[in-house]
């Protein structure tokens, strides 16, 4: 490849570059974004990063409904005679170069004054005069740079979203007063008794008091209103101890610096809430690039092309199809409703739906499913139902995807809560009975100081930062999970299901096997060559697989549309097709996919393909099968039986022919028996199956462009590790239960000075944030360890 | 009325004052996305670096 890669996308250019200013391209589209860039001197966007471009699809009309006055309003964040401005989901941005075009999109439409993007998000909000231009010239401007957005159905009802900022307002509330309270309480660590600090110091006493009381009730409150939701629902969870120290704390030094007694231990407050806090923003990473809550919706269109009865054309909400309704579906649209197909040939890619790579023929008269994608021409449909009921969308009225799978789930530090309550109120109780025999006066402050220095800050900042270190450590090793608690999930797994196609299978590659009389050299390379004249997907990846062959002019080449191509050339008359085309009487009916070729009208043999499976999986079976129960559930035919179980571990299971709905039930019935599923699919067809299991982990190619909705989102290429991350994530329970043992010594030294009365709050001062911090390095350390043995 | 007094007025102060600050610098979303900024500084240079040898030639 080397020189022969595209200037502009890096493709490989293939035997026929096009070459313009000493630089080659693979495609005339590619061409044509670098002259726009050349003409409009910006071609610093090849500097910054070599061949950062892609190639320009096709959009001809694809954007016509961007002119409907109801679908701009909700797709623009503001809009006055103005101003108009929106944000655009870009999936292709991914480096500087990118930044960098889009933040001068100006100088390709001046009426555009400002574009902004948002590199986590791949979003671009572009400020743009809606007299001089509109949105509709901005995306097809967008587009035609390589630059097009995705523009869903999803976007319809966002709109304008409000982002959650209230945990940085909070970080901030509490670290604020964290840093003045430290300041103002030092010189009463010391106990220095000068005359002046004697004078003041009731003063900063009460300027501490004034800045712990937005911690309490604004930094704080989320602990109070989860403590109370614990209690009503009669569980004990890590938040109920957290509450009981936050008010012991703030209740005790209010009276102690009310009553002159002491000094209160605000310090200690606000910086049990500031650690507390920064727990929880640790553990908040998100990948914002990625949706794990996506379902049709994402994938849909917004809008669609009706036929009119008078014959013409109008662009309609896909919201408002009805049945009975004429659509017109491009090339690369998707079809939104269940139809009939009237006018056209449909090849229907149901990649998004099924995973399964070979587009579909159909014929007038045949029944579309939702979901498909049209891969060739313009098809006309009529729609048998409304969005809302078709086949695959119903799927998205179970109940199943109005489940929130954290709720039914006892994560391991309330667990421990649970007990280590119990245990520190007891300690508490009995030794405060202790005190009223042996000194009374002490009583209060003995009981006060256990639930002060036991308040389990070291415990709940376990898990928060082993799991968000690992979030981070398998984000970089291309395993995006959704959140914390689905790593916990991850190390109770004792069943592991695949899907098969999409899943087990890759997409991209195929086998095929040859089958009857060998053909001759010549005949070979008629046959090589005719291929390649075709554009059906088959003869594509028959091309691909068959040995390299001298290109040669055919005498004769004719595709005949939906049975197969005839080529003519030195005598040999050969016939590639379907089995009738062919003149193929045997007609055997096979599960598989088949070509079938004749030479001279004598029937040759055939061509059957098989899935290719993706490299791994049966080392990955092996190593599974020890710890866990594997199963395949596939929507398919039984056609790859007798080649799965070549491949797989005796044990393994294989049930074909499962339609969305069984595999969750599936699910459903096997964790009924006290199965942990972990599911792991890629089409939305397992979105059901996904979302029932215990973990659902989608299998992607191209992590940006599509997943349904899921726990995780693993690429592809990382498949073979999936094993590895399983064990990773048990080893993160270890590593937790190992820092519950270190904080517990910590309580117990802490406990042994509250229990004798001598609590000081320098020393509350000192035990909680070295605790603390202890158990961050410890974890931090731990995980990082594993990380290593990862990579 | 003690020094300190004004002391501890002008700390409080200028402690709100960049806590307001912040607090602004929030809601602006200077926090929503942490990353571009630090890629879109560094382009303005080149731009700039294009019309000083471009000035040069036409020179």
């Amino acid at each position: 490849m080397g020189n022969n890669s595209c200037f502009h996308c890096g493709d490989d250019c293939g035997s026929h570059p096009i070459s313009f200013q000493d630089k080659s391209f693979c495609c005339n589209g590619c061409k044509t974004v670098f002259e726009i860039f050349n003409e409009n001197d910006l071609t610093c966007y090849y500097d910054l990063q070599s061949s950062p471009g892609a190639i320009p699809k096709e959009i001809e009309g694809k954007y016509d409904f961007l002119s409907q006055e109801n679908i701009i309003e909700k797709l623009t964040e503001f809009r006055s005679d103005e101003i108009e401005i929106a944000t655009l989901y870009i999936p292709h941005i991914h480096c500087s170069s990118c930044i960098w075009i889009l933040e001068n999109l100006n100088k390709l439409n001046p009426s555009i004054s400002d574009s902004q993007v948002n590199f986590g998000k791949k979003t671009v909000r572009v400020t743009y005069n809606p007299k001089a231009t509109d949105l509709k010239s901005v995306v097809t401007l967008l587009s035609s740079i390589g630059y097009e957005p995705y523009i869903s159905l999803d976007d319809f009802k966002a709109g304008k979203k409000q982002v959650n900022r209230t945990l940085i307002y909070k970080l901030g509330i509490a670290g604020f007063a964290f840093g003045n309270i430290m300041f103002l309480s030092f010189p009463e660590y010391f106990e220095i008794n000068e005359f002046w600090l004697e004078q003041y110091k009731h003063m900063f006493r009460w300027l501490m008091f004034a800045l712990s009381i937005p911690v309490v009730f604004y930094a704080a409150q989320d602990y109070f209103i989860s403590a109370y939701k614990g209690l009503k629902a009669k569980l004990l969870n890590i938040d109920v101890p957290i509450a009981l120290g936050v008010s012991v704390l703030f209740i005790r030094s209010t009276v102690e610096i009310a009553f002159d007694i002491g000094s209160g231990f605000f310090d200690s407050l606000a910086g049990l809430v500031f650690f507390l806090l920064l727990g929880k923003f640790f553990q908040q990473k998100t990948y914002d690039f990625l949706s794990f809550e996506r379902d049709y919706k994402s994938y849909f269109p917004i809008a669609i092309t009706k036929i009119e009865k008078d014959g013409s054309e109008n662009s309609i909400q896909v919201y408002d199809i009805e049945k009975g309704d004429r659509l017109l579906i491009r090339n690369e649209e998707l079809i939104p409703v269940d139809g009939i197909l009237i006018n056209g040939r449909g090849k229907i890619d149901y990649s998004f739906v099924t995973g399964e790579s070979q587009p579909v023929t159909k014929q007038s008269g045949d029944k579309l499913f939702a979901g498909g994608k049209q891969t060739s021409g313009v098809i006309e449909l009529e729609a048998l139902k409304s969005v809302e009921q078709s086949y695959l969308t119903q799927l998205w009225s179970n109940d199943v995807f109005n489940k929130n799978k954290e709720d039914g789930f006892t994560n391991i530090t309330n667990n421990i809560s649970k007990h280590f309550t119990i245990a520190i109120l007891t300690i508490a109780v009995i030794s405060t009975a202790y005190w009223l025999f042996a000194d009374a006066s002490k009583a209060m402050n003995v009981f006060t100081a256990v639930l002060i220095i036991a308040c389990p800050c070291a415990i709940a900042l376990s898990a928060p930062f082993t799991f968000g270190n690992l979030l981070r450590i398998f984000g970089k090793l291309k395993f995006y999970v959704k959140n914390a608690s689905v790593i916990e999930q991850l190390a109770h797994i004792n069943t592991v299901i695949f899907d098969k196609t999409g899943t087990i299978t890759s997409n991209k590659q195929s086998n095929a096997e040859y089958e009857g009389i060998s053909l001759s050299g010549s005949e070979n390379l008629v046959l090589k060559n005719s291929l390649r004249g075709s554009n059906h997907p088959l003869s594509r990846t028959l091309y691909n697989i068959l040995d390299e062959h001298d290109i040669i002019t055919l005498d004769r080449f004719e595709e005949h549309i939906g049975k197969g191509i005839e080529a003519e050339h030195d005598n040999i008359n050969l016939k590639v097709g379907s089995a009738s085309f062919v003149g193929n009487a045997e007609q055997t009916s096979t599960l598989n996919t088949t070509v079938y070729i004749s030479s001279n009208n004598s029937y040759k043999g055939k061509f059957t393909f098989y899935n290719s499976y993706r490299k791994g999986v049966s080392k990955l079976f092996n190593q599974l099968k020890k710890h866990f129960d594997l199963v395949i559930l596939s929507g398919d035919n039984e056609g790859e039986r007798e080649n799965l179980k070549k491949l797989l571990p005796v044990k393994t299971k294989l049930i074909f022919n499962q339609k969305p709905d069984d595999k969750l039930e599936f699910i459903k019935y096997h964790q009924s028996e006290g199965a942990k599923v972990l599911m792991i699919g890629d089409g939305l067809n397992d979105a059901g199956a996904l979302a029932q299991s215990d973990v659902g982990v989608a299998i992607s190619e191209d992590v940006n462009v599509f997943s349904p909705a899921c726990d995780a989102i693993l690429d592809a290429s990382k498949f073979k590790r999936l094993y590895d991350y399983v064990m990773a994530s048990k080893s993160a329970i270890k590593i937790i239960k190992w820092s519950f043992v270190l904080s517990f010594i910590y309580n117990v030294i802490g406990l042994y000075f509250a229990v004798t009365g001598q609590l000081a709050p320098v020393v509350a001062a000192i035990l909680m944030p070295l605790s603390s911090i202890s158990i961050v390095v410890f974890t931090t350390v731990c995980t990082n360890f594993i990380g290593r043995k990862l990579k | 009325m003690s020094v300190i007094y004004i002391v501890l007025t002008v700390s409080v102060i200028v402690g709100v004052a960049f806590f307001i600050v912040f607090l602004m610098a929030v809601k602006s979303g200077q926090y929503d996305d942490s990353y571009t900024p630090s890629v879109r500084m560094l382009f303005e240079d080149e731009i700039v670096n294009q019309k000083k040898e471009n000035s040069i030639k036409t020179d």
